[in-house]
């Protein structure tokens, strides 16, 4: 088994417009994805949703003179709004649950081996 | 081993056929064993060597076979002096499906699909398939798709690592995958082909790279012999490749194919290609079937002119359905410019609508296509100013010079 991280890229406007309801049915097909990705044989390790870009802080380590500046670290017109940790067989398998996830950009990222013994990255 | 010894220059032609004929055998069966590309590659080169030293006493009648245990067992060796180094090494995705013997006719297409994985960047994808399935060197894969050394080399090595870091499994896609997965393995070979075909600089072609594709896609035909797209593939590169001595002049310019003298071109591999056409078309319109379908009007019309071109027109419609591309919404326009009493004025502004296309921007046959169609009207200058648009934007010499002459015509 491997693990992805998936990381989902939205567009914030809509917080702006959505309504409760709304809301709720995303809600749903966050609860539907999960739902999929168990009877795919595959796990879901983890995952939150974030709250909006704009209450995002970002500190600059700046050579030992830590920084701390509002706002992401990158500007993004769609901005990270959550993700979810995956476990599954390989990327195919990855790829395929990426495209049922409600997302409308979704970056999969395998995640680094960094148990005792584990080489760094080639 | 057949008998008796073999003189040394026999024997580099015999490794050297091996090599095109069987690398992607060798390694692909070796990587299985290894699931570690770098190690296989390593192995499959040293066997080729040792080929070269032993073979002298006496030629292998199994060549492929002689290769592959080889390779194998030289991987075993490495495998076992380097075990505790290994086990640390991320690892290919072995495919848990698949039956666990030795000789398996089909890892050679595992390879192609790994190569070709959509996850790898299309540059990649072309580069490796040239590296690890037609064995070409990181030198050669440069000098054919005009890149630097460096560049080669660094888009090998990242696709490799990724492969690894992300786990793309080493194994066929399932039923419900291939069709796409498979176009995107055709699309790799259709641009290997091109790349040799329409090479820039001062030759028209790089035989070796058209060869290599021809190669590919017969190894793709052979290895889904029940697939109608590899075989239309086939067909459209054969029939291509046919017409290619006729696309020079005996002084080194482009000829077009309304130009061309069909006496030139080569009977059997029309003939080849015709066929293989003929049969991917009678069991599906796909892709690659109607891109042959329209190479095989071109080529068994006895004239330019005779060219059914409704038809034409209508297997671009049939593309644009399924694929709309602004290329292929191009080479309607320009079919439909030579339908029997066309409306050149309709096709004019069929042109002009592609024009503001960003696919099409530095793509030189729109404002040739153009060039055409208003010299046609009776428009010179027009014709004059796109023939100037083409010129600045192609990279080859020959169909620069076309293009010269087209346009000094005008004047």
């Amino acid at each position: 088994m491997a693990q992805y991280m998936f990381l989902l890229f939205d567009s914030e406007d809509w917080y702006d417009r959505v309504t409760a309801e709304e809301f709720q049915s995303q809600m749903k097909l966050h609860t539907a994805f999960a739902e999929a990705v168990e009877a795919a044989g595959a796990g879901i390790l983890g995952g939150e949703a974030l709250e909006r870009s704009s209450t995002a802080s970002t500190v600059k380590q700046n050579n030992g003179q830590p920084l701390v500046t509002d706002g992401p670290f990158i500007e993004t017109k769609e901005a990270l709004g959550g993700f979810y940790v995956i476990e599954c067989k390989d990327l195919d398998q990855a790829l395929a649950l990426a495209k049922l996830c409600p997302s409308g950009n979704i970056e999969v990222r395998p995640v680094m081996d960094t148990r005792s013994g584990a080489t760094p990255p080639a | 081993m057949s008998g008796g010894g073999v003189g040394a220059r026999e024997v580099v032609q015999l490794v050297d056929e091996a090599h095109r004929e069987f690398w992607s055998t060798v390694l692909a069966s070796t990587v299985r064993l290894t699931r570690d590309i770098d190690l296989a590659e390593d192995c499959t080169q040293d066997a080729f060597v040792q080929a070269l030293r032993t073979w002298p006493d006496g030629v292998p009648t199994n060549r492929a076979g002689w290769l592959t245990t080889v390779a194998r067992r030289l991987a075993l060796d490495r495998l076992r002096r380097e075990t505790t180094l290994r086990r640390k090494l991320p690892l290919l995705i072995e495919d848990p499906a698949a039956p666990g013997d030795d000789e398996r006719p089909t890892d050679p297409l595992r390879l192609v699909f790994t190569c070709c994985h959509p996850a790898l960047a299309r540059d990649s994808q072309v580069a490796l398939t040239l590296r690890l399935i037609c064995g070409l060197t990181t030198r050669e894969v440069a000098a054919g798709l005009l890149i630097s050394e460096t560049t080669a080399a660094a888009r090998i090595t990242r696709a490799k690592k990724k492969i690894v870091a992300a786990h793309i499994p080493y194994r066929i896609p399932a039923d419900d995958e291939l069709a796409d997965r498979l176009d995107a393995v055709l699309t790799v070979v259709q641009l290997v082909y091109t790349a040799g075909h329409v090479a820039a600089g001062p030759e028209l072609t790089r035989a070796d790279l058209t060869g290599r594709a021809l190669e590919l896609a017969r190894l793709l035909v052979r290895l889904m012999p029940t697939e109608p797209e590899p075989q239309a593939l086939l067909g459209l590169l054969l029939m291509t490749q046919a017409r290619g001595d006729a696309r020079v002049s005996q002084d080194g310019e482009l000829v077009l194919l309304a130009d061309q003298d069909r006496s030139r071109w080569d009977a059997r591999l029309l003939a080849e290609g015709v066929s293989r056409a003929t049969a991917a078309l009678q069991q599906g319109r796909g892709r690659f079937a109607l891109q042959a379908a329209v190479a095989g009007l071109h080529v068994t019309a006895p004239s330019w002119e005779t060219t059914d071109w409704h038809q034409v027109v209508r297997m671009y419609d049939a593309m644009l359905l399924s694929w709309p591309s602004p290329i292929v919404a191009l080479n309607r326009a320009a079919a439909h410019s030579l339908v029997p009493g066309a409306d050149l004025d309709a096709v004019l502004a069929e042109l002009d609508a592609l024009g503001n296309e960003p696919a099409l921007k530095s793509y030189s046959y729109l404002p040739a296509a153009r060039a055409d169609v208003l010299a046609r009207l009776n428009r010179p200058a027009e014709a004059v100013k796109a023939y100037d648009e083409a010129i600045a934007l192609t990279i080859n010499e020959a169909e620069n010079r076309f293009l010269q002459r087209r346009r000094a015509a005008l004047l």
